[in-house]
């Protein structure tokens, strides 16, 4: 996976002197190493829980694990992380999903009554995945991603943090690399967990620039004026779309991207459309960002008369909105009962750790340092080996093992996020405490 | 229901026999938080429920005719000023006094007739989700109906956790809240808002306001101006009808019943329009032809003015000389119900039954068609079969049945054909017949034929009532 560099250059910020990924899947072996000495059990437990010693909560949540043999095995749930710890070294599994929690024990859903197993809460997630943008991106196809598509996710990720934090209010918000070419967010506030279908409905829509998904295969012709969110998220977008569509990606280059160009531009101006087909049929190759200024240069001359300058601006902004507002898999959002792959589980194709998106430093996120297993695994043996050549006073202080391996900063991250998590909670228990307290005097 | 037995007990405690009777209607609006607490008559109990559900029938069938809710308004408020009327204090008819007492028991008709019909349609789900959605419409009809003054004192007394935004903080998004509006910013726009109330509240309480981006929402409170609080007290009128049904479902099993009331109720939901779709059968001589009798020959002329069910057992009679059981029973007292006598109905089934010999009809059918007259056995006098049982009779039709209902038991193919040849050819019009029959509402989509095949007589109106008797289809086809 090569990259040339964007606009904006990128350090990696850890080394990659690994050796090659083996490129089909990471073995049971590394997986089972990882599971037993990597994953972050107590804070995956507390996340869920969000409080300290076990509840519903956790207890009544679903767990869905896919086998090393391909089972998907669902509605497994725990006690507390011990016991979740050792299914999973049991199971050693590909993968697990994190389901809702339910008002009776996942376990016993087959001894209960139809009605009274149900999905209570869980997290509202989002999604995003860049293989809707592969009718955009130009410098990778369907598994592949580089540095330049992204910045897709990282546009996203600003435009749907903006919007959940200051339009929704929430607090609690956390991004997950998905392992390959995504990111999932999960917004853990009590007040979100507990949003019946209808409602994470209405949020999924509200956050989806059109019903029927976003392509730029035909003309958006979205409502004037735009909602609030839609206009901010279209300032925003505004000088990515300068940089990463025009600059980086360049998709109206050729003779079929210049076509989609016009097809997206308003029907009415039928002699501006067809004076700059023939001018860029005179002068090949002019790239995107040339092509874009033509439109407005062409408007201002006046080739032609009635021009709708309004209607043009609008198709303009559109345009901006369809190529770099964030695409979003609604249906994952939609369900109480939609299952997602939980935070630091592996992907068994490319061996990266899921790992959160810092949200302070979501920009210099680069997939490409994401550790992988074998290079986590091989982070391990190499500080033991100097820390048993260097065999002095330092050898009797215990150390975990990830604190070992880069992954030490992705777990600090996720602990801390976690922490503000519980201590949310405890926030409103005391209140709903002390209110009830006040009722009874 | 709990609270009614729990109020009750309490009172009889505290005051011995002495009932609340301080429940006053100050307001024409209700929310129905408090369940009444008056005795009434059986009378009363089964009358004013029996008057709430024409209402609410009626609403049910013009939802499914995808009527506008200005056209339903126009639909239903004649009929509200028949069966549940609905005056304003201010409301002049009589003298004071007079009028007191007088809105005083409409508001009380209105307010126990919700309660009673609570009782009846509160047994399943979709009982349920008809009745909440039906109730909905009628108080959003009346919630248009009432002027600003009474709407602020509703809004008002319900206690919401609805908060006024106040001028400062409408100033500082004044761009925002004109342009979720829908309009560009003007100061003409502008001003609309800054005139009108704007409440904040959670936007939990308007998902729908929210999935379609026409509030704005800041912070989890979604801004929600004038034009749209009907959908937010229309939200909360059927979250709260929802949650006390479910209770009332779950109380029914425990009430104290003495064997009054439950037979009333389950008339309520079983035969009513809201639960099947189809009307009792009524009074059948509203039915019967006002010019008097119909001779044994005339029955053929008048086969265009029949419904599709009965002309179709008129074209098999013809064809076959000869109609099976149920054919016979459904097409004959039908013939009855519109002023065929009973010699003539003799007649008329001799000539048509042509292949038959004359020993095997006096033997087999002459008995039959006395019988339906009263005039055998139990000299009982029948009556014409209304949708509701044709529709759902337990003879399905089976080869060489020619009774029942066509919208429901015919292939729709051979539906449209029919439909066709009685110029019914328009495509959209066949389309949306054919999605009336998808949805069951088999009687919304006879309706409709009358409709389309009545354009003349009805002026391009759609029909006031829903058809839910052959025979009253007979008449309005009848009627100048």
């Amino acid at each position: 996976m090569k990259y040339s560099t964007g606009p904006l250059p990128r350090q990696p910020t850890c080394s990659t002197q690994t050796r090659p990924l083996a490129l089909d899947q990471v073995s049971p072996e590394e997986m089972l190493q990882f599971y037993q000495r990597l994953f972050p059990y107590r804070y995956f437990f507390q996340w869920l829980n969000h409080s300290p010693s076990p509840s519903p909560d956790f207890t009544h949540r679903e767990i869905a694990f896919t086998l090393q043999s391909d089972i998907y095995s669902r509605y497994n749930s725990f006690k507390g992380y011990e016991d979740f710890k050792k299914e999973v070294l049991r199971l050693n599994p590909l993968r697990f999903e994190i389901g809702p929690q339910y008002t009776a024990n996942p376990r016993d859903k087959k001894l209960l009554r139809k009605g009274a197993f149900r999905p209570l809460t869980k997290e509202l997630v989002f999604d995003i995945d860049l293989t809707d943008y592969d009718e955009i991106r130009t410098c990778c196809s369907k598994t592949q991603i580089c540095i330049k598509c992204w910045q897709f996710i990282t546009v996203a990720i600003r435009t749907m943090t903006l919007g959940l934090k200051e339009d929704f209010g929430f607090k609690n918000i956390i991004w997950i690399f998905s392992g390959r070419r995504g990111a999932h967010a999960w917004v853990c506030d009590k007040r979100a967990r507990e949003l019946d279908d209808q409602k994470r409905r209405a949020i999924a829509h509200y956050f989806a620039l059109s019903r029927n998904g976003t392509t730029v295969k035909k003309r958006m012709n979205l409502k004037r004026p735009l909602h609030p969110h839609i206009s901010r998220s279209l300032e925003i977008l505004k000088d990515d779309f300068q940089v990463n569509i025009l600059e980086e990606q360049d998709p109206w280059e050729t003779n079929d991207g210049e076509n989609i160009l016009l097809n997206l531009l308003p029907e009415r101006n039928t002699e501006l459309n067809k004076e700059l087909r023939a001018f860029w049929l005179d002068n090949p190759g002019r790239t995107s960002y040339k092509k874009w200024k033509d439109i407005d240069d062409f408007a201002k001359k006046g080739v032609q008369k009635n021009l709708s300058t309004k209607e043009l601006q609008y198709a303009k902004q559109d345009i901006i909105l369809q190529y770099m507002y964030p695409r979003l898999d609604i249906e994952v959002s939609n369900k109480l009962n939609h299952l997602l792959k939980s935070p630091f589980v592996v992907h068994p194709k490319t061996g990266k750790v899921c790992v959160p998106i810092e949200l302070d430093n979501y920009e210099d996120f680069d997939p490409e340092d994401v550790p992988t297993v074998d290079q986590l695994l091989n982070e391990i043996d190499s500080f033991n080996k100097e820390l048993n050549e260097s065999k002095d006073e330092m050898a009797d202080i215990k150390i975990s093992d990830y604190e070992k391996t880069s992954l030490k900063i992705y777990i600090d991250y996720f602990a801390k996020f976690v922490k503000s998590v519980m201590e949310e909670e405890a926030e409103i228990k005391k209140t709903f405490s002390a209110g009830k307290r006040s009722l009874d005097f | 229901m709990f609270r009614q037995t729990k109020r009750r007990a309490l009172e009889r405690k505290n005051f011995g026999r002495e009932i609340n009777r301080n429940l006053t209607y100050n307001d024409r609006l209700n929310l129905y938080q408090i369940p009444p607490i008056d005795e009434i008559t059986l009378d009363e109990f089964e009358g004013w429920a029996i008057d709430r559900l024409k209402i609410l029938g009626e609403i049910d069938s013009s939802i499914l005719r995808n009527r506008t809710v200005a056209e339903i308004e126009k639909i239903i408020k004649p009929l509200l000023e028949i069966y549940l009327p609905f005056n304003s204090n201010h409301y002049s008819g009589s003298s004071s006094s007079d009028r007191d007492i007088q809105l005083e028991h409409e508001r009380k008709k209105d307010h126990y007739s919700h309660f009673i019909l609570r009782l009846a349609f509160c047994r399943s789900q979709e009982l349920r989700t008809k009745f909440i959605k039906n109730e909905s419409m009628l108080f959003r009809i009346r919630y248009n109906m009432v002027d600003r003054v009474e709407r602020m004192k509703f809004v008002d007394s319900l206690d919401l956790d609805w908060e006024l935004v106040e001028m400062d903080e409408k100033e500082d998004l004044r761009e925002k809240l004109v342009v979720c509006s829908g309009h560009e910013f003007s100061e003409e726009n502008w001003s609309n808002i800054k005139n009108d109330s704007v409440y904040k509240v959670p936007f939990e309480k308007v998902p729908e306001l929210v999935e379609n981006r026409r509030v704005f929402i800041r912070y989890g409170k979604a801004y929600v101006p004038a034009n749209l609080q009907v959908s937010l007290i229309m939200n909360e009128f059927s979250t709260r009808l929802e949650r006390a049904l479910e209770m009332t479902a779950r109380a029914m099993p425990r009430l104290d019943e003495d064997e009054r009331i439950i037979p009333i109720l389950q008339h309520l939901a079983t035969s009513s329009v809201l639960s099947a779709d189809y009307g009792e059968a009524g009074d059948v001589n509203k039915f019967n032809s006002q010019k008097g009798d119909i001779a044994a020959t005339e029955v053929k002329k008048l086969v265009r003015h029949f419904p599709l069910c009965m002309s179709n057992l008129q074209t098999h009679l013809s064809l076959d000389g000869h109609l099976k059981y149920f054919g016979r029973q459904q097409y004959g007292l039908f013939l009855k119900g519109i002023g065929l006598k009973v010699d003539e109905a003799l007649k008329f089934w001799r000539l048509s039954f042509s292949k038959i010999p004359e020993d095997k009809f006096q033997k087999e059918y002459r008995y039959n068609i006395r019988h339906n007259y009263g005039l055998e056995g139990g000299r009982k006098q029948y009556r014409p079969y209304d949708c509701k049982s044709i529709i759902n009779q337990n003879a399905t039709p089976g080869p060489g049945d020619h009774h029942g209902c066509p919208y429901k038991h015919f292939p729709i193919d051979h539906l449209i054909n029919n439909l066709q040849q009685m110029g019914i050819n328009d495509k959209f019009d066949l389309n949306q017949i054919r999605d009336f029959v998808e949805k069951k509402s088999y009687h919304i989509a006879c309706t409709k034929v009358f409709e389309l095949t009545h354009k003349a007589q009805l002026q391009g109106k759609p029909l006031a009532e829903t058809i839910n008797h052959p025979n009253q289809y007979f008449g309005l086809t009848l009627e100048p």
